[in-house]
């Protein structure tokens, strides 16, 4: 199992040829309380770097892109009726969708955990 | 996650190092760096505004005094309904209005408030207190259309802080016992911490509470000294925008603009019945037929069914065809529900009536509702 992350601030954990997909602990803190997370449909093709799910915050609505392409094959139906586990445990619970990879090679073009927390550093 | 990033100077209000201090997240609005929220975060900070008393820093609107210099009301009176279409002839001391400043064709160039001072000695003085993002056209504006011997003078001097929630007259009262009894909508002098400032009973949640006008060096002071009352937080701007929309009040550049006028923005209530019937002030004519015949499309209230909001933008579908677009919309942590304002077809105004939002290609049904969407608790005096 390996977490990969963008820089915008999406997290892939991968786990054989799935990867699950949430926002960082940085991301929630920066967009403020969930109201609603705006998911794809199952089996939705979706390319490295295009609209994956859109999350709504009491102010406005963030688009979340794909850090690799895949198809959803799950998505976290518990935010339906719960959206704020996406600020409480952003890394578990909060979880958006799984990912089945097209091509796992596209992970190597993101950031490792190490990676990221200095990119955090550069921006903050 | 997409970010935008601000790049030009941003102005700040005399309360700029205590936000900072204070952890709150600061952003880009009006041209002013100002907090969005503190670490309690929006929907905590508008929870508490409607159960206890919020404060918040608004020195970025552009408070400015309007005086003659014959200190005649009447003479200063006049020449600001030249502009605006509210009674301000009838004002009496200390009553307070909320106008519009109108064009030529009777859109709305800016929303405002407009106070007679209180105080005898500044007869002839009104207050008048506008957006941040339009002061310095409306300024322009305004100088240029008053008559000799009438003068707008910025008050850049000053700094306002707005207390609201149903325990901001309590939490005032303490430091200032005559404010207590003031209505809606009025203002007098008071003493806090034996400062001067000028407190009207009015602001923009829909929550009884006080705007509070002092100098800018004593703003830290005021600002301290209410804070240090555990039923007082501060609030952000986001909150300070769910607050205002879950009351059905117009963000001005929003939810009315150059393009529409004070009938289309169902904002008749404010021009009082001699304005309406004497007319004299910008677009008069279009605006008294809009009063006769009605407009083709209206202000009105948007709750979208289920959980996702509709923002600014998303249009507003009916028997297949657009019929109008939502203007302000997001989550209303009071309804616990996503709530919005925009204009609709006048066949479609009627609450109760079904329409649709298009939100990311999608249909989202909706219903249009009544405004305000959490009923409104201004203090109108003693029953």
């Amino acid at each position: 199992m390996t977490t990969k992350y963008t820089k915008d601030h999406e997290y892939i954990r991968v786990e054989g040829d799935v990867g699950i997909v949430g926002i960082t602990d940085y991301a929630q803190q920066q967009l403020g309380d969930v109201v609603f997370v705006d998911l794809p449909a199952k089996g939705k093709k979706v390319a490295k770097g295009a609209e994956a799910a859109v999350v709504e915050s009491v102010k406005a609505a963030s688009e979340i892109y794909a850090p690799v392409s895949g198809e959803v094959v799950e998505v976290n139906g518990a935010l339906e009726a719960a959206p704020a586990t996406v600020n409480e445990d952003s890394a578990g619970a909060g979880w958006f969708l799984k990912l089945k990879l097209a091509d796992k090679s596209e992970l190597d073009g993101l950031m490792s955990e190490a990676e990221y927390e200095a990119y955090l550093k550069t921006i903050s | 996650m997409a970010e935008t990033a601000h790049s030009e100077p941003l102005l700040t209000t005399p309360l700029h190092h205590v936000h900072v201090t204070m952890g709150g997240k600061m952003v880009g609005f009006a041209g002013y760096d100002m907090p969005v929220q503190y670490p309690l975060g929006i929907l905590g900070e508008h929870n508490w505004t409607r159960e206890n008393a919020g404060l918040f820093d608004v020195s970025h609107m552009g408070q400015s005094y309007i005086v003659s210099g014959d200190g005649s009301h009447e003479t200063v009176a006049r020449a600001v309904e030249t502009m605006i279409p509210a009674d301000i002839l009838n004002l009496s001391l200390g009553q307070q209005r909320y106008s519009q400043l109108l064009n030529a064709e009777g859109g709305i160039l800016d929303d405002l408030m407009v106070t007679r001072h209180a105080d005898p000695a500044n007869a002839g003085a009104l207050i008048l207190v506008v957006n941040a993002a339009c002061k310095e056209q409306d300024y322009a504006h305004i100088a240029a259309r008053l008559p000799a011997g009438v003068v707008l003078k910025r008050r850049d001097d000053q700094a306002l802080l707005a207390l609201q929630g149903p325990k901001a007259a309590s939490v005032l009262a303490a430091h200032a016992p005559e404010v207590m009894e003031m209505p809606f909508m009025s203002a007098r002098d008071a003493l806090i911490e034996g400062v001067h400032a000028y407190v009207s009973r009015s602001g923009y949640t829909g929550e009884d509470g006080f705007e509070i006008s002092v100098k800018a060096d004593e703003a830290g002071r005021i600002w301290g000294a209410l804070l240090a009352d555990d039923r007082v937080k501060a609030i952000g701007l986001g909150a300070r925008d769910s607050l205002r929309l879950e009351a059905g009040l117009c963000l001005y550049g929003h939810d009315i603009d150059t393009t529409t006028s004070p009938v289309e923005g169902a904002l008749t209530w404010s021009i009082q019945k001699r304005r309406r019937e004497e007319g004299g002030f910008p677009g008069a004519a279009r605006i008294q037929k809009e009063l006769r015949e009605g407009t083709a499309r209206l202000r009105v209230g948007i709750r979208p069914e289920g959980r996702q909001p509709a923002r600014e933008g998303a249009e507003i579908m009916a028997g297949g065809r657009k019929i109008g677009i939502v203007t302000s919309g997001g989550f209303g942590p009071t309804v616990n529900g996503p709530v919005g304002m925009g204009y609709v077809e006048t066949a479609f105004a009627a609450p109760g009536t079904p329409v649709t939002l298009l939100v990311r290609g999608k249909e989202l049904p909706a219903q249009v509702a009544k405004l305000p969407f959490v009923p409104n608790r201004f203090y109108r005096g003693v029953k």
